[in-house]
């Protein structure tokens, strides 16, 4: 594609709108138009420059502001569909049956709706792909259109051509009397208003808030950031969202969190009052709670030491994780999430004798630990032959456990006493009477108690991503504001020796506040009235064709 | 000419960061909840535990041998099951440099020697009490059986049974040539 040759001898870039350095429109409709379309200051937009290569296509189709747009709608309609039904992650069902759960609740399209990913919105193939191209939108949008704008406004020059002048939407002309004073006064002003001010001859450029037309791009930039943030959350050690269960007197290694032990001392929770309110009740509340509190005591292990290594574990610290008062380390935070109550850990069992009652001694049994043998001195002992903490029945006459968790104890015990000393086999389990395979007993082992122990469960989170996310959030908001604001207002002003001047003036945003600046410097300068190109629509109704006005609105690219 | 190319070039890279980006989290978010922490051909990482004689068990002692490590339960049926073959296959290919070694989730010394002594299991027994090095393996659901080479590289990694034909081929795997 060809350079455009304006007037004045500069080469242009394909797709320039107003020669770079004069300003001339270059465009049959930028000619014929009273007001030029300042977005982007004439510059071409790289997208419509090359077409060569499927690089330069793919290129051009996310460069389109109308693509760009297109997915932001997209992307929005689809999320907000996915707020219509519950997301998976919230609904109230295990995880294996949660398609069917939205099947059963929702019917047909439960079922639709889960098969297209929108119950998982943010983890569905296709939102994220959406959402990659929105960002590839907007980076290539913004290169395309940044760069140019920003080397078109490094590079202005002071003089610009007539009819880039008389197409701004102000202009002013007339006479002075005498030129240089008028230019200095203009300067004296403008400079006071704080504009930036240079002077080329017999032509003069007052500038001020330039850096608002970055405003969108450093926008563009933070969000950039902030999705790259999101993004960084699948890298390993980045993020870590894992869960624990740990029974009060164990030690377990924190899973995510390599080297650390945690021993659950304690589980605490605390009521308000035993009684239950009226409403509390009748909506089938159980009493409030005050506090759920686990003691903790953090390890480390040394350093180089291996997993399975706990001999000599570090003590770090004591600390109580309580429900917002996560116990923090090393980027770590462990919260208390939930709780079990009465987790058997010790049966007491009598040896008594059927007949009589008569008990022959207490054992004491550590579910933790149970031992093969229990001595109890006076020429009795009872062994434990099998212990099933989970017991769900017998399979070849061997008992069975279903988990490794206690929560249906049996035992086979053999009993001896001096009057059974080749011992009677009894099977015990808890909450029924005792199974005697061998034949009747006259010693069975009588339940006697047991202590209970509570398990805690721990969410472990690290979020490394959270000051990514904070400073593209930090940026994005600055964009926003910047953009928002502040305006970039020009004055272009050229006074001939003979003492005939032109001036123009535009602002990207707010009107109001420039033709303040112009009627200040009007006065002071004793400048020509100005006029607004587009507030007489009674002079030429023709020109004033929606569509080639500059929009009073944002143009702020 | 130059300026064409040099913009082919960068616009061209620009694109494939971008879209490598979309396929990374594409990807990632498909995996995220199977991820193995371990892959075959990785480095399996060193632990040490003791087993029911009290004696420690250090994987890197291990090295120049193969080793079939397995996790398990005794509240685990199919564990249970495969338990006497991987006994049986471990009197083989001890003496031809294959160790075996039986991870026990943090269940009690009493349950895992009732256990051994009724299989009369030969190999050692070692019990990982505070499930670290179930952690260290990102070892799920049981039986899981881990494969390593005399390298200490994970060779390969079998969830669920084994038949005795199998136990013997993967133990035939990782034989030191």
């Amino acid at each position: 594609m060809e350079n455009i040759i304006c007037a004045c001898g500069h080469s242009n870039p394909y797709g320039t709108k107003l020669c770079e350095k004069c300003g001339r429109p270059l465009t049959e409709e930028g000619k014929q138009t009273k007001v030029v379309d300042m977005r982007y200051d004439g510059t071409a937009i790289r997208s419509k420059t090359y077409n060569a290569t499927i690089v330069d296509k793919i290129w051009n189709f996310f460069s389109s502001v109308k693509v760009g747009i297109a997915l932001i709608i997209i992307t929005l309609v689809a999320a907000s569909i996915g707020t219509i039904l519950p997301q998976a992650i919230y609904v109230n069902a295990p995880e294996p049956s949660k398609a069917e759960y939205y099947e059963k609740v929702y019917g047909v399209l439960g079922k639709l709706y889960n098969n297209l990913g929108l119950s998982n919105l943010y983890n569905t193939w296709w939102f994220q792909i959406l959402v990659g191209m929105l960002a590839i939108s907007i980076i290539v949008a913004s290169l395309d259109r940044g760069l140019p704008l920003h080397k078109s406004l490094k590079n202005q020059r002071v003089k610009r051509h007539e009819s880039f002048m008389k197409r701004q939407r102000i202009i002013a002309e007339g006479q002075v009397s005498n030129a240089d004073e008028t230019l200095d006064k203009v300067e004296k002003k403008m400079s006071e208003l704080k504009y930036n001010v240079r002077r080329d001859g017999s032509a003069l450029l007052a500038e001020r808030g330039r850096f608002a037309r970055y405003g969108p791009y450093i926008n563009h930039v933070g969000l950039i950031i902030f999705l790259t943030g999101v993004m960084l959350r699948l890298v390993p050690g980045f993020y870590v969202d894992e869960t624990i269960w740990i029974r009060e007197g164990e030690t377990r290694a924190i899973p995510g969190m390599d080297g650390y032990f945690i021993k659950n001392n304690k589980f605490i929770l605390e009521t308000h009052g035993e009684k239950q309110q009226g409403g509390e009740a009748s909506q089938g509340v159980n009493v409030m709670a005050k506090n759920y509190q686990t003691d903790i005591t953090l390890y480390k292990q040394p350093e180089g030491a291996l997993p399975g290594d706990s001999d000599n574990l570090e003590k770090l610290r004591d600390y109580s994780i309580r429900v917002n008062h996560p116990l923090k380390e090393n980027g770590f935070a462990l919260y208390q999430m939930n709780y079990r109550l009465n987790e058997l850990r010790q049966m007491n069992f009598n040896l008594v004798n059927k007949a009589s009652e008569e008990s022959q001694g207490q054992i004491k049994i550590d579910l933790t630990n149970p031992k093969k043998e229990y001595d109890l001195g006076n020429g009795s002992s009872v062994q434990i032959l099998v212990y099933t903490p989970d017991f769900s029945g017998f399979e070849n006459g061997e008992p069975q456990t279903k988990t490794s968790i206690p929560n249906n104890p049996a035992f086979l015990f053999r009993m001896k006493t001096p009057e059974t000393p080749k011992g009677e086999v009894s099977f015990v389990e808890i909450r029924k009477p005792p199974l005697e395979p061998l034949g009747e007993n006259k010693y069975r082992m009588k339940f006697a108690g047991a202590e209970m122990r509570n398990s805690s469960n721990f969410t472990i989170r690290k979020d490394s991503t959270i000051p990514i996310l904070f400073v593209g959030g930090v940026i994005f908001m600055i964009g926003v504001v910047i953009g928002s604001y502040w305006n970039h207002r020009r004055l272009w002003l050229q006074v001939d020796p003979d003492g005939r001047v032109l001036m123009a003036a535009h602002v990207n945003k707010n009107m109001f506040s420039m033709k303040k600046d112009l009627d200040t410097v009007t006065t002071f300068a004793g400048l020509p009235p100005y006029r607004d190109q587009l507030d007489k629509p009674e002079d030429d109704n023709k020109s004033a064709k929606p569509g080639t006005k500059e929009k009073e609105g944002d143009n702020t690219l | 000419m130059e300026k064409k190319k040099k913009r082919l070039v960068i616009r061209t890279i620009i694109l494939a960061v971008l879209v490598f980006a979309i396929g990374y989290t594409v990807y990632g978010t498909a995996t995220k909840d199977k991820v193995e922490l371990l892959a075959v051909g990785s480095k399996a990482p060193d632990f040490t535990l003791v087993d029911l004689n009290g004696e420690k068990h250090k994987l890197s002692d291990y090295k120049g041998q193969g080793v079939f490590l397995n996790f398990w339960g005794t509240w685990c049926k199919p564990c249970e099951k495969e338990m006497p073959a991987m006994d049986r296959q471990y009197k083989v290919f001890k003496d031809q440099g294959v160790q075996t070694l039986a991870v026990n989730i943090a269940q009690t010394d009493f349950e895992v020697q009732n256990f051994v002594d009724r299989y009369e299991l030969t190999f050692p027994v070692v019990i990982d009490k505070t499930k670290s090095v179930q952690t260290a393996y990102n070892v799920g659901n049981l039986p899981a059986t881990l494969l390593i080479d005399p390298d200490g590289k994970v060779a390969k990694i079998i969830t669920g049974e084994m038949t005795e034909a199998k136990i013997a081929s993967y133990m035939e795997l990782v034989k030191p040539k």
